[in-house]
């Protein structure tokens, strides 16, 4: 018997519905796989083979730093740097924990270093520590099963031998920054990478800092090297060798010892610069392990400033050794005749101003020589009103002065020499005439730094001869092997007469070999120096100071002294500011004799 | 139980077609899969050969019962799937972040799975009971529906968003093919769009944290291309980078270099597309096609109201899969985390197929016997 088939036409009538529901389905499936693999296929092409392939740079070896004779100043050392793929991280808060008690930092920081991560690709490794001690990393090493998604980076830094030493010349490396990149045309950088941040490391990070070479490779999902395509070795940078003596380079910082302020040396004979110091200096080693926000915010707000290279960067009033200028512009104009005298009562009254004389009883009668060798202020206040504060100007100029002397380092600045018309354009307001005597001596609106003022002292030792003064003597060609030496660059003779100059040098002789001159107490047996002493008033800008005030040394004046020797054949050239050190010829004087000692002597031996 | 005459009518063709798929499947997941170190010794590919030859055998076993026999025992079915449902969330095994196992000796399974097939069978014995000219009134739906409901929050409590939402489709699809009066129809619809947004937001407070981030990814992979939104854009690049022709088999560089997520089980078709191409996507999408349909005629030519929307409800699960699973791979539906049937790696969801499949032979065998 067959069953009666139950009525079924009810529901029957309905399956075209799942039917047609089906269908669609099946379609927009196919048309949208369809849409993704054949439209846009091309796209996702490329997005799988980005997703796929990386580049990725390989650090070349830095160029080493040399001195003039050779001696090792930076090289490169292994460094390791603790470090978390966050992707690979099993138990975060375990590992956290763990790492925490090995390498002796925070469970907050490694939070916070964790949230802060920049985004760069996944699987990208998140700095958590840098600079891990030996017995750190073996820690490390040693848990690598436990501690999945940790690593140990190892890389090079920079070791700089002699600690702070030259620590404003050398400069200091750290990861380039944003606007260098953009700057930067060539393709011989890329992000994250080293690179040089002050100093030569900076002016001469192109050569120093090689070829980068490129891994092209396959990567996973979670970062892992799968295949290597190709290799394009990295080129290791060139060595450079210093004009710097790190002999007497030491003998310069120890002579500043902890005062603050800037020692220059340079050789006269080509610009070279022999030793170059600004106290307080930095720990460059330090920077260039990558300081941490704290201590590098510590370090700029530092009411001391000593990220600020006072040799180049320093700006100082020159005080009498600005008497070296007005004494040029008077013997070369001829406003005040050589031997005529000029009576010092220890001041001279100009308008409503009485000008004193830094010697109360004054000096007599004085004309040029002796007027430099004893430094007096009335000879040149006379002097000045003759000449004029432009015409004073026009041999401040002429004599390197007011612009930056064009050294190879960065961020150097050119100070300031007034004029009227500088005056008016800047401060709105008309030349006063008693202004004229202070820029005589050297004070009111006068600026300059170190560096111009041992260029001035080695022009007229020279004889006029303006150099290009330069940190770098030589660079070593890593292919060749070859040493290239920079020749000295001339850039022009000062425009002053060879007798302008003799009677010049035989002033600054008197002023340390004579009886009377200022700085009387840094005669030398090793060789017959020249020089001339500085004193800038730092109160002169705030009169109105009580007494007690006076006595602080933030308020003493600082200390200069010029010098170069022998007076006879000269060949070095020494400016030496100290900072609040008071006189010239007691704190600064001794320093420029200690290296002019140095330098000398080494050179005969 | 077994008539020797029945073997005559077992769709050999239809079985056919499920073990092609399967044989991709095993291919696929070989690809996917031969870099990766198993914990146990077979690898997976193995083990899914393995696990289509025990969901076989569960085949032939739900084909040889009379599907009338099952119909029988649908409330007890029913019951006994509910009360595991309970056991679970309370005695449960945890896995990858939900209380879905069950452990029985040396295997574990998911009642959720079993509930599925009960709660066709439950729907199939309830509306073929009650014979309504002119579709069924709100009224006879209610009882029904809170039937399906509280399965369908103990699936949720797991938390198993897929499983739960396809249950909620397998009701409504067979409400629909069974017959609801127009007027219901209408208010069904009306009452649905009134609370929706109540429940919607209730359902909201009840996702997982991870499981709004696929739905909000799901809507913008963009949000986090790392995080939430990988998934999506990763399978999307391996699908799309396919092509035509595929990069060929064993070629595919998303998946052997790892940046398909879950690409045995839950992504195996991004796998399966970014080597084959549209080419073989098409074929791939064509045979389950052809195996659904089929499905579908096995319901249609069925001997009775009940082996009808027992094979109806099978037909509407496995499309349900089939849609949600592909469609996510290919961006167009969420992320809930459910496998392709028949393709991805599994014991459970083979199993759970097969025993549907069997079912559906066994739908289509008896049609033409004599009553007994």
């Amino acid at each position: 018997m067959l069953d009666k088939q139950e009525d079924l036409k009810d529901i029957q009538g309905r399956f075209p519905f799942l039917i047609a529901f089906v269908v669609i389905a099946f379609f927009v499936l196919l048309i949208r796989t369809g849409y993704l693999q054949l439209i846009k296929g091309g796209h996702f092409q490329e997005l799988s083979e980005s997703n796929r392939l990386r580049s990725l740079p390989i650090e070349p070896y830095r160029g080493l730093i040399f001195d003039r004779n050779g001696e090792l100043l930076a090289h490169n050392v292994p460094a390791f740097h603790l470090s978390f793929i966050l992707e690979d991280l099993k138990d975060k808060a375990t590992t956290i924990k763990k790492v925490s008690g090995f390498v002796g930092i925070s469970e907050k920081e490694i939070n916070e270093k964790i949230k802060t991560r920049r985004d760069t690709y996944p699987f990208a490794p998140v700095r958590i520590k840098e600079n891990i001690g030996a017995k750190e990393v073996a820690l490390i090493e040693a848990h690598r099963l436990d501690l999945p998604g940790v690593i140990v980076e190892a890389v090079a830094r920079r070791e700089y031998r002699h600690g702070n030493m030259a620590a404003h010349l050398l400069g200091y490396l750290s990861e380039i920054t944003q606007s260098q990149l953009d700057n930067v045309v060539s393709d011989t950088v890329y992000p994250g990478m080293t690179v040089g941040q002050n100093g030569v490391e900076k002016t001469y990070d192109e050569i120093l800092r090689g070829i980068p070479g490129y891994k092209e490779v396959e990567v996973d999902a979670y970062g892992h090297e799968v295949q290597i395509f190709n290799i394009n070795r990295p080129v290791r940078g060139n060595d450079i060798y210093l004009t710097i003596d790190m002999n007497l380079q030491k003998i310069a910082e120890d002579a500043l010892g902890n005062e603050s302020g800037a020692v220059v040396a340079v050789d006269t004979t080509s610009g070279d610069i022999l030793a170059m110091a600004s106290h307080p200096p930095y720990d460059h080693n330090l920077l260039s392990k990558r300081v941490n926000v704290k201590d590098w915010e510590a370090l700029i707000n530092d009411p001391a400033t000593p990220l600020n290279n006072r040799a180049i960067q320093g700006l100082y009033p020159p005080g009498s050794v600005y008497k070296i200028v007005t004494a040029a512009a008077t013997i070369e104009r001829e406003t005040l005749k050589l031997n005529e005298n000029i009576q010092c009562k220890g001041g001279l009254q100009f308008g409503r101003r009485y000008f004193r004389d830094w010697k109360a009883g004054g000096h007599g009668n004085v004309a040029l020589h002796r007027a430099i060798v004893e430094s007096c202020d009335v000879y040149f206040y006379k002097a000045g009103i003759a000449l004029g504060v432009d015409g004073m100007a026009d041999y401040a100029l002429k004599l390197g002065l007011g612009s930056p002397t064009g050294i190879d380092l960065p961020s150097e600045k050119g100070g300031l020499i007034p004029t009227r018309s500088w005056k008016l354009s800047a401060r709105k307001q008309e030349w006063l005439e008693g202004e004229t005597l202070s820029v005589a001596i050297g004070q009111g609106y006068v600026l300059t730094t170190p560096m111009q003022l041992a260029m001035l002292i080695s022009a007229v030792a020279n004889s006029g001869v303006k150099h290009r003064p330069k940190s770098v003597f030589g660079i070593k060609d890593q292919k060749t092997g070859e040493l290239y030496r920079f020749p000295p660059v001339e850039t022009g003779r000062v425009e002053i007469r060879e007798e302008t100059f003799q009677i010049l040098r035989a002033a600054l002789r008197g002023v340390v070999n004579e009886q009377g001159g200022t700085a009387g107490g840094v005669r030398s047996k090793v060789a017959e120096i020249g020089g001339k002493t500085g004193t800038a008033q730092v109160i002169a800008l705030k009169p109105n100071l009580p007494k007690e005030l006076l006595n602080q040394k933030r308020f003493k004046d600082h200390a200069l002294f010029v010098a170069f020797a022998p007076v006879s054949d000269p060949r070095i050239a020494v400016s030496v500011v100290v900072e609040h050190g008071g006189k010239g010829s007691s704190a600064a004087a001794p320093i420029a004799k200690k290296i002019i000692e140095g330098y000398l002597k080494n050179v005969k031996s | 139980m077994l008539n020797l005459k029945q073997i005559y009518n077992f769709e050999w063709k239809f079985l056919g077609v499920a073990l092609l798929i399967s044989a991709v499947g095993i291919l696929t997941i070989y690809s996917a899969t031969h870099s990766i170190t198993t914990h146990s010794a077979a690898p997976y590919y193995e083990k899914q050969i393995y696990w289509i030859i025990i969901g076989l055998i569960f085949l032939f076993l739900a084909a040889a019962i009379d599907y009338h026999t099952v119909i029988k025992y649908a409330y007890v079915i029913y019951g006994i799937t509910l009360l595991l449902l309970i056991i679970v969330l309370i005695k449960g095994r945890t896995g990858l972040g939900a209380q879905r196992w069950l452990s029985l000796g040396p295997l574990s399974f998911q009642p959720s799975e079993l509930a599925k097939l009960a709660i066709i069978i439950f729907l199939a014995r309830y509306f073929s009971d009650k014979k309504s000219s002119g579709g069924f009134k709100i009224k006879e739906l209610i009882l029904p529906a809170a039937l399906v409901f509280i399965p369908v929050l103990l699936i949720l409590k797991q938390p198993d968003l897929g499983t739960a939402l396809m249950v909620l489709f397998i009701f409504v699809m067979i409400t629909l093919l069974a017959g609801i009066s127009i007027r219901s129809l209408l208010v069904f619809i009306f009452v649905n769009v009134i609370t929706i947004p109540f429940i919607a937001h209730y359902f909201w407070g009840m996702l997982k944290g991870y499981q709004k981030n696929r739905i909000l990814a799901f809507f913008n992979p963009e949000i986090d291309p790392q995080g939430i939104g990988y998934h999506i854009i990763q399978s999307k690049i391996a699908i799309g980078s396919g092509g035509f022709f595929g990069k060929g088999l064993f070629q595919g560089t998303q998946n052997k270099l790892k940046f398909i997520p879950e690409k045995h089980t839950d992504f195996i078709f991004s796998v399966f597309a970014e080597e084959w191409g549209f080419i073989g996507a098409l074929v791939l999408l064509t045979l389950y096609l052809i195996l659904i349909l089929w499905g579908v005629t096995i319901a249609y030519k069925a001997k009775d109201r009940s082996g009808a929307l027992l094979a109806a409800g099978i037909v509407c699960m496995t499309t349900f899969y089939f849609i949600v699973n592909v469609g996510m791979t290919i961006g167009i539906m969420p992320v809930v985390g459910i496998p392709l049937p028949l393709m991805s790696y599994g014991g459970t969801s083979i199993i759970t197929t097969m025993i549907a499949l069997g079912l559906l032979i066994n739908i289509k065998m008896r049609r033409l016997l004599l009553f007994y």
